[in-house]
């Protein structure tokens, strides 16, 4: 009887304590993958951005003194699953779900609609829609950093500077090896116009899902005889097309890769078949950034943090989880200056606080992360906000940082991204807003 | 020149078939031996090779990793025949298809939590790679690793055919799949029998997981492999190891030719479903697969 008096108190105190500690909480849904085919890219982009969050809560107390908190959510990489692990997380803490990263591109096409309805902002941090970057007609939906489009245009870049000049394109073969899938297909527009301005022939060949059977396709390179191949693979596409690749005998400083195939997990299973192959990337792996020092004191040395495997801190994935952390706290920072320091902010709020991002030089130093990743400055107009892409390259054990942040080509991709979303607007009767009068 | 790439296209695609045929396998044996479909074979390979790898990046030596692997196979196989499928004896086969996705899910979660979801790479010491004398001769390229495998898959349906032929288990095995009922009447011990070919059949997952493995790394898409067996099974017939040999030569084969001479017509990519096309066509002349066994219903 006395127990369970005590066990009647306990819950009527945590009842009440509840609400007051929720207020000052600040919720950020965590619906990612660890489980399935894409489980490493889901578990380390998930533990990226959970550990930046521990490490400012056990660091910093939050933001402002308003803790982040967040609830893990299974989507598998599906896109009903994406939409259900939306619905049930949109409505948690104080204030419903932050913003949204869903990690997939297809996920994010669901959510569009949706999250926009919901005044809920989604970010696609180097995934998602290319022309929701025109803020205008996507209020909501930010694909931060770099677009596939921008990415591709630098992707041209960095093969002209290669071969010692754009002008050394002309005639030049490039082979465009992708995922037959709507993310598979989205570089393709651009890279016909690339070819067109630059007069390289480029054959786009189709890798059926999930390709782990790719013969046919590298038989087909090889009697193209390219200059280079792109790879626009995911999961088990990566190694088995380097391994294939061997098997031709293809160069592998001649294949450049998305960064969805530039991980560590896409080349270790390639063994050494995977040694010289490049992989474009808008953040760096390693765990020298101070940011990454403060995780490790703050966090995994308490006994905490997401990665069970310790050889995983500091890989691709997982320090891309901790750019999306930094980005997403930035935002919520920017907008508790503009609504009120110390308060959980609306999803309203945070899409206004992605808008007016500005992590320059200064504030990357503040936050550890120069060199980290790329500075970035978002705009109404503008929801891509950094637009470089480094290009690293595998030697066997490790990833190597062999260029400078190289910028993309906005004047191809711009009108293009003005092009497709003035389309989609028309089509959805969506009136773009006028950025002169956004405040 | 174009012959000689059609030469090339042809035998990569025997070699994948061989590859495809190594999976195919598994299915063939559960089904011969006990009429069910086994849906979870695909994670049985997944299992095997995992467990195989994990063992070796802890520092284990390749032949205890092996043998520790095949022993929890085994293990795998008698706890399937105890847990899933004693308690469903006599019940309709798509009672017991069921239950094996029911496994697949189990064995997919399971592996996953006990070694992780990162991918791992594999080697066996044989290069991947063009055989160099036949690629500067004739400019033929075929990997040595892929003749290595066809060797295995060789080597391990001539095991098969002698257990299936020439042992009393064969004979036993043989009996309980053409009717369970007639075979417990003469005494035949089904739980024994199902649980020996579920552990020959993780044995096979086994092998098939460890070649697949050296091939893409071993990462949960290997479970998709068993999407590559299917079409291979319609053609060649769900209780023939030969018809699983023979469909996945024709289907390597086939789905490669496809890809090269017709996909690009059609935008390309049309070898996993094409594939598919090979074996209902197949499937129009001879509804049983090529070497599946005719059967006569009286009425």
């Amino acid at each position: 009887m006395k127990r369970t008096s005590l066990a009647v108190a306990a819950l009527a105190l945590a009842a009440a304590a509840g609400p007051a500690a929720a207020q000052n909480e600040q919720f950020v849904p965590a619906n990612f993958y660890w489980v399935g085919p894409y489980a490493p890219g889901g578990s380390g982009f998930g533990g990226g951005m959970i550990d930046y969050f521990a490490m400012l809560n056990e660091r910093d107390h939050g933001i402002n003194g308003v803790k982040l908190t967040w609830e893990k959510c299974e989507t598998e990489y599906r896109n009903d699953r994406g939409v259900e692990c939306y619905e049930r997380s949109k409505n948690k803490g104080p204030t419903g779900a932050s913003v949204i990263h869903p990690l997939s591109t297809g996920i994010t096409y669901s959510l569009i609609e949706k999250a926009t309805a919901d005044k809920i902002p989604v970010i696609s941090l180097g995934y998602g829609r290319t022309d929701a970057a025109d803020g205008r007609v996507f209020p909501y939906i930010f694909p931060l950093i770099t677009t596939y489009w921008s990415q591709n245009t630098a992707k041209i870049k960095f093969i002209g500077m290669k071969e010692g000049g754009m002008d050394k394109l002309q005639g030049k073969k490039i082979v465009n090896i992708y995922h037959d899938s709507a993310y598979g297909k989205e570089t393709i527009p651009v890279l016909d116009v690339q070819a067109k301005k630059y007069g390289f022939q480029v054959t786009h060949i189709a890798v059926p899902h999930p390709g782990n059977e790719q013969q046919a396709q590298w038989l087909q390179i090889r009697q193209i005889k390219p200059d280079w191949v792109i790879l626009r693979g995911w999961g088990v596409m990566n190694p088995t097309a380097l391994k294939a690749a061997a098997k031709i005998g293809f160069p592998r400083d001649r294949i450049v890769g998305v960064w969805w195939s530039g991980a560590e997990e896409d080349v270790i299973p390639a063994g050494d078949a995977a040694k010289g192959y490049i992989a474009a990337g808008f953040n760096l792996p390693g765990t020298s950034f101070p940011v990454m020092q403060d995780i490790l004191k703050n966090v995994y040395k308490k006994g905490k943090g997401e990665m069970e495997d310790s050889s995983r801190i500091g890989s691709i994935y997982h320090t891309r989880g901790v750019v999306a952390g930094i980005i997403t706290a930035e935002a919520i920072r920017t907008a508790q200056a503009q609504f009120g320091k110390g308060k959980p902010m609306t999803g309203e709020q945070v899409r206004w606080g992605i808008e007016h991002l500005n992590i320059d030089d200064k504030r990357l130093k503040e936050l550890g992360a120069v060199g980290l990743m790329q500075p970035l400055k978002v705009s109404c107009m503008d929801h891509e906000g950094g637009g470089a892409v480094k290009f690293l390259q595998w030697d066997g054990k490790k990833w190597n940082v062999i260029t400078d942040w190289i910028a993309s080509d906005q004047s191809i991709v711009r009108p293009m991204v003005e092009a497709s979303a003035a389309q989609y607007a028309k089509e959805k009767g969506i009136a773009p807003r006028d950025c002169s009068k956004e405040k | 020149m174009e012959l000689i790439f059609f030469i090339e296209v042809l035998a990569g695609g025997l070699l994948a078939g061989v590859m495809y045929a190594l999976v195919a396998l598994g299915f063939v044996l559960i089904y011969k031996a006990s009429g069910v479909f086994n849906f979870a074979q695909g994670s049985m390979v997944f299992f095997a090779a995992l467990t195989f790898v994990s063992l070796t990046e802890r520092g284990w030596n390749f032949w205890l990793a092996l043998a520790a692997t095949l022993a929890v196979m085994v293990l795998l196989g008698v706890a399937t025949e105890r847990v899933v499928l004693r308690p469903l004896v006599n019940q309709a086969p798509i009672t017991l298809f069921m239950a094996t996705i029911g496994l697949a899910f189990v064995l997919e979660g399971l592996s996953q939590l006990l070694w992780g979801s990162q991918p791992h790479g594999l080697e066996l010491g044989i290069p991947d790679v063009p055989m160099e004398w036949l690629s500067r001769k004739w400019n033929v390229n075929i990997s040595q690793f892929d003749l290595f495998a066809a060797f295995v898959a060789g080597a391990l349906v001539a095991v098969l055919a002698l257990l299936f032929q020439k042992t009393r288990i064969g004979r036993a095995l043989r009996a309980v799949a053409d009717d369970h009922q007639a075979a417990l009447a003469v005494g035949i011990p089904l739980q024994h029998i199902w649980a020996i070919v579920w552990a020959v059949a993780g044995f096979v997952a086994l092998v098939a997981g460890v070649m697949w493995g050296v091939r893409n790394g071993v990462q949960y898409a290997l479970t998709f492999v068993a999407l590559k067996a299917l079409p291979v099974l319609i053609l060649g017939g769900f209780e023939s190891i030969l018809g699983a040999i023979i469909g996945g030569l024709i289907i390597g084969a086939g789905e490669k030719l496809a890809e090269v001479y017709l996909g690009p017509y059609v935008g390309g990519g049309i070898e996993s479903w094409f594939a598919y096309v090979i074996a209902l066509l197949f499937l129009l002349v001879r509804p049983e697969g090529l070497f599946g066994e005719k059967h006569i219903d009286r009425v």
